[in-house]
């Protein structure tokens, strides 16, 4: 049956029922009452970035290799290497900043870091009441221990602990392969300043 | 007012006789400022609460137990808020303005019974005076637009006053109809001709053919003249930003708000009184316990408006302003005079049941030559292709 | 003080004046930092001028200077209601430039995304261009609540529920496991449902029919001419749909229609998109019926030093709102030497004012809404 002003009931019928249905059905709400309840984040989601290290903050895995800091779209991350008194490369960052005002989580410093060592943080709660200092984050900020991404990115993490492993185990069978290849070209050929 | 009088002069005889009669004044005064902005501040609430419900959300539910101290929040936070004035604007006029459209709405209450002869006034020309009155909103609200100095308010200021203007004619038209079948103005006359039948529910005018046609016409020209959805067009937020109080801030903002709401519950309050029986139910009558439960009648009935109100707010977009115009002169005006001549049907013709038909049948006989007049303005069924 | 005004001459006619208002850029319904420069007769507009730049953010100058993948997930934000869509034209442009073929797995992937990109960004376009008719919030409301489950879909896959960075150069970032498809299957099955709670709201509602139909008609002669694309240019009957005429990706493989409207007014605009979300919908079984198994990123390419034999190539896709491309040149570089879009949103705006003068302004919004732009794609 068409009357006019049918389009019209039909609307009011639409939300009347919305209306008494959100009372009834809970998943008819989409609201979460954020500070009481929170959403249990997926494995993949991604906010800022983070440094991992292994043992302790003093060795982190970062190399202070700077591929990040190129390839970085927006640029906001900031490295300097760590040199000892002679001023020798130490191999890891002296100060590592991330301006997360300006950084957009992308991901890409994760994509191409090779030491497994900048990670994709999900804590989502970083707001901060100053605007400029307070958003930059220095290396001790950063540096996150390996369970904290074991616990935020189960998964994820425990791949990269596999490759890790075989990498250091291959590392590892090559050294001890290097060294007993060495020992056994000093046992073949007699040392040469035995004789003098 | 002459109930109360009468009341206060009994209980307390020994009272100097000016006393009883200032009392006697001052009480009125006392309820329509304390219960309607009391209503008002309920109704952002639930008006908040209901749109959220049905669109899916919780609303307001954080500030006291379900929310219910948001309105003292509300408050709390808008007489905190600067007060604007731009530079340019007419000062004086922009600062009335505000001031202005909370009196009428305060106004109509006046006549609005809410138990047997807890009437204000009991003007002679109750409902005249409530429709007249309810249209004053009109001048402050082009005070405002005007004042503000802004196109945007100008342009909401002029389209307040052609919807308000034009609407309240099909509204006192539809109004008429209830007047003639009351054969009186008084607005608690026309209650008391609503009572009795079955549970005093049968005699309510909504049940009669023209009332139907005059309620719903009634209601349509109320949410129109308190530019309420659809017909929100002058402060249309998505067209023009606020309208006529874009440049108004603080607590005057917040008096145009509560003008607004005013001046909808009191067009609520005359549909309620004109056809929906006004305090008029089971049980409501003379007397202390019939008296309470008359203004329960009434104030139920009131929120049952507000809430189709919220209702129609929450389901309908918005006409445009031509349409609007169309729609009031083209389809309720002729409908609003086709039911006036309804009413001498039904006044005229003996037999009950036959007025019954003949009403029916010429109402809808208008009804359908008015749908198929105004066809081309609506509707056409569209095909679409796919490749 | 505003000026006394002039004298009425004789003969009892009133001399008027133009007015000319600004809409925007701070206006609640310009969809962003947008103006409409308005010349108003009364209500009637008379002229209209879109001014564009107050987001404008330099990104083709800012790709120029990055990597070949460094742009990608500035393509997120050009329109961030469909990331997805937007990944797809640039890495179909790189892909095309540096011959790189994409696994079926991820190709199938692909149009899953960007299926449901369209849904989602359909279903808030038409909520949206309800809001500016003055709905209150109800069927935007109701279209984000659907949205919000697609994004959460997004989110799970790609790890950001609007910024997903999600495509490669050859392929996808994640591949999807059993859990996510089950997720995007459970979304593809309700979706309908909530189409139809919307139809009935809207579609009929003789308000909706009163304020859209007739309303901001864009003739077909003048769409082909202003080379309008995407559901604004079939709402006005121009056959043309890039899934159809290019079959980039799969859509070749695919079974579905491509409806076209006849009038090409703000009601067909509104309405070929609700079809159009039908057929994504049916889309969108078939390739989560059919995804083969494999890997999802072709070994080839890697992340960083990427260089693109020298060369021009342009890829584009049928975004959710019309034609995107993207037009790029190599010089053999790790970056691209010209780096250009075709953005449908800014493309289809300009032909506004052809389709406002003589309506209310009132109209002129709802027009606005109907062409369904976003801001970040306008101004890039």
């Amino acid at each position: 049956m068409n009357y006019p002003g049918k389009g019209l009931v039909e609307g009011l019928a639409v939300t009347a029922r919305n209306f008494v249905g959100s009372y009834f059905y809970k998943d008819r709400l989409t609201t979460v009452q954020y500070p009481e309840e929170r959403i249990q984040t997926p494995e993949n989601s991604r906010t800022f970035p983070f440094l991992v290290f292994d043992e302790s903050p003093d060795k982190p895995r970062c190399t202070a290799c700077k591929i990040c800091e190129v390839e970085c779209p927006p640029k906001c991350i900031y490295i300097v290497m760590d040199r000892d008194d002679k001023g020798k490369p130490l191999q890891r960052p002296k100060a590592f900043d991330i301006d997360i005002s300006v950084c957009m989580q992308c991901q890409i410093c994760v994509e191409v870091c090779p030491f497994e060592s900048i990670k994709m943080d999900n804590d989502y709660e970083k707001s901060k009441y100053g605007r400029f200092n307070d958003l930059v984050q220095r290396l001790p900020d950063l540096l996150k221990s390996n369970d904290y991404y074991r616990q935020i990115k189960p998964v994820k993490a425990a791949e990269v602990d596999a490759k890790l492993k075989a990498e250091a185990e291959a590392k590892a069978a090559k050294k001890a392969a290097a060294v007993a290849a060495a020992a056994a070209k000093a046992a073949a050929t007699p040392p040469a300043g035995s004789a003098t | 007012m002459e109930t109360i009088y009468q009341l206060l002069h009994v209980t307390f005889a020994n009272v100097p006789a000016w006393t009883v009669q200032v009392a006697a004044f001052l009480i009125p005064i006392a309820f329509i400022f304390g219960v309607y902005p009391a209503i008002f501040a309920l109704t952002t609430l639930v008006e908040r609460k209901a749109l959220g419900r049905i669109q899916n959300r919780y609303g307001p539910n954080r500030v006291g137990i379900f929310g219910v101290l948001q309105p003292l929040a509300d408050g709390l936070k808008i007489l905190l808020k600067e007060d604007i004035v731009p530079r340019v604007a007419d000062k004086f006029t922009h600062f009335l303005a505000p001031v202005l459209i909370v009196v009428p709405g305060l106004l109509v209450y006046l006549v609005v019974p809410v138990a047997p002869g807890m009437v204000a006034v009991d003007l002679k020309i109750g409902v005249l005076f409530a429709l007249a009155v309810g249209t004053m909103s009109a001048i402050a609200l082009f005070m405002a637009g005007w004042a503000s100095r802004n196109k945007f308010s100008l342009l909401g200021a002029v389209r307040a006053v052609a919807q308000v203007v034009s609407y309240e004619v099909p509204t006192v038209m539809a109004g008429v109809a209830v007047i003639m079948a009351a054969g009186t103005l008084s607005t608690l006359t026309i209650v008391q001709r609503q009572g009795g039948g079955i549970l005093n529910i049968s005699n309510w005018y909504v049940f009669r053919p023209w009332g139907l046609v005059g309620f719903v016409l009634f209601v349509i020209g109320g949410l129109a003249e308190s530019a309420r959805c659809p017909f929100d067009l002058p402060e249309a937020e998505s067209e023009l930003i606020g309208g006529y109080h874009t440049e108004y801030s603080g607590f005057k903002f917040a008096l145009f708000q509560m003008g607004e709401y005013l001046a909808g519950m009191a067009m609520a309050g005359v549909t309620v009184t004109l056809f929906l029986g006004g305090y008029m139910g089971p049980g409501s009558g003379p007397g202390l316990v019939g008296s309470l439960i008359a203004m329960l009648w009434f104030f139920s009935k009131l929120a049952g408006m507000i809430m189709l109100n919220i209702w129609i707010r929450g389901t309908w977009p918005r006409l445009r302003v031509d349409q609007l115009m169309g729609f009031a002169w083209k389809v309720l005006l002729p409908l609003a005079l086709v039911n006036i001549v309804a009413v001498g049907f039904w006044h005229f013709l003996t037999p009950r049941p036959l007025a019954w038909v003949v009403t029916t049948g010429w109402l809808v006989i208008w009804f359908l030559v008015l749908t198929k007049c105004n066809a081309s303005a609506i509707l056409e069924k569209r095909e679409y292709r796919y490749v | 003080m505003i000026a006394a005004p002039s004298t009425i001459p004789a003969g009892g006619a009133i001399t008027t004046q133009l007015l000319e208002i600004s809409i925007g850029p701070q206006h609640p319904s310009t969809h962003g930092v947008f103006r409409m420069d308005v010349v108003l007769d009364g209500e009637v507009v008379r002229a209209l001028k879109p001014v564009v730049g107050y987001l404008h953010r330099n990104h083709e100058q800012l790709a120029e200077k990055m990597s070949w993948l460094g742009s990608m997930p500035y393509t997120d934000r050009l329109d961030y209601f469909n990331s997805m869509s937007n990944n797809w034209a640039y890495a179909l442009a790189v892909e095309k430039l540096a011959g790189i073929k994409v696994p079926e797995r991820a190709e199938y992937i692909r149009v899953i995304m960007a299926e449901l990109s369209r849904l989602q960004n359909h279903a808030s376009a038409i909520g949206f261009l309800l809001q500016d008719c003055g709905a209150w919030g109800t069927p935007l409301l109701y279209a984000f609540k659907e949205r919000e489950k697609i994004l959460d879909f997004f989110e799970t896959v790609s790890g950001s529920r609007m910024m997903c960075n999600y495509f490669r150069f050859g392929g996808v970032r994640v591949d999807l496991n059993d859990e996510m498809l089950a997720m995007a299957r459970k979304i593809v099955a309700e979706f309908p449902k909530f189409l139809d709670e919307f139809e009935k709201l809207m579609t009929t509602n003789e308000v909706v029919l009163a304020r859209c139909q007739r309303v901001g008609i864009l003739p077909k002669e003048l769409a082909i001419a202003g080379s309008i694309s995407g559901p604004v240019a079939r709402a006005s009957g121009v056959e043309y749909d890039i899934r159809k005429v290019d079959k980039y990706g799969v859509y070749g493989q695919l079974e579905f229609g491509v409806p076209v409207g006849a009038v090409g007014d703000v009601y067909d605009r509104y309405y070929i998109r609700v079809l159009e979300m039908r057929e994504s919908v049916k889309i969108l079984q078939q390739v989560l019926r059919d995804i083969p198994a494999g890997p999802v990123q072709a070994v080839e390419v890697k992340l960083r030093g990427f260089k693109i034999p020298a060369g021009d190539g342009y890829g584009r896709v049928e975004g959710a709102k019309g034609e995107l491309g993207f037009y790029l040149v190599s010089e053999g570089g790790p970056k691209p030497y010209r780096y250009h879009i075709r953005p449908p949103s800014f493309i289809n705006l300009t032909v506004l004012e052809d389709m406002c003068v003589g309506h209310k302004v009132a109209d002129a919004i709802i027009i606005l809404g109907s062409i369904d732009i976003v801001l970040g794609e306008v101004d890039r």
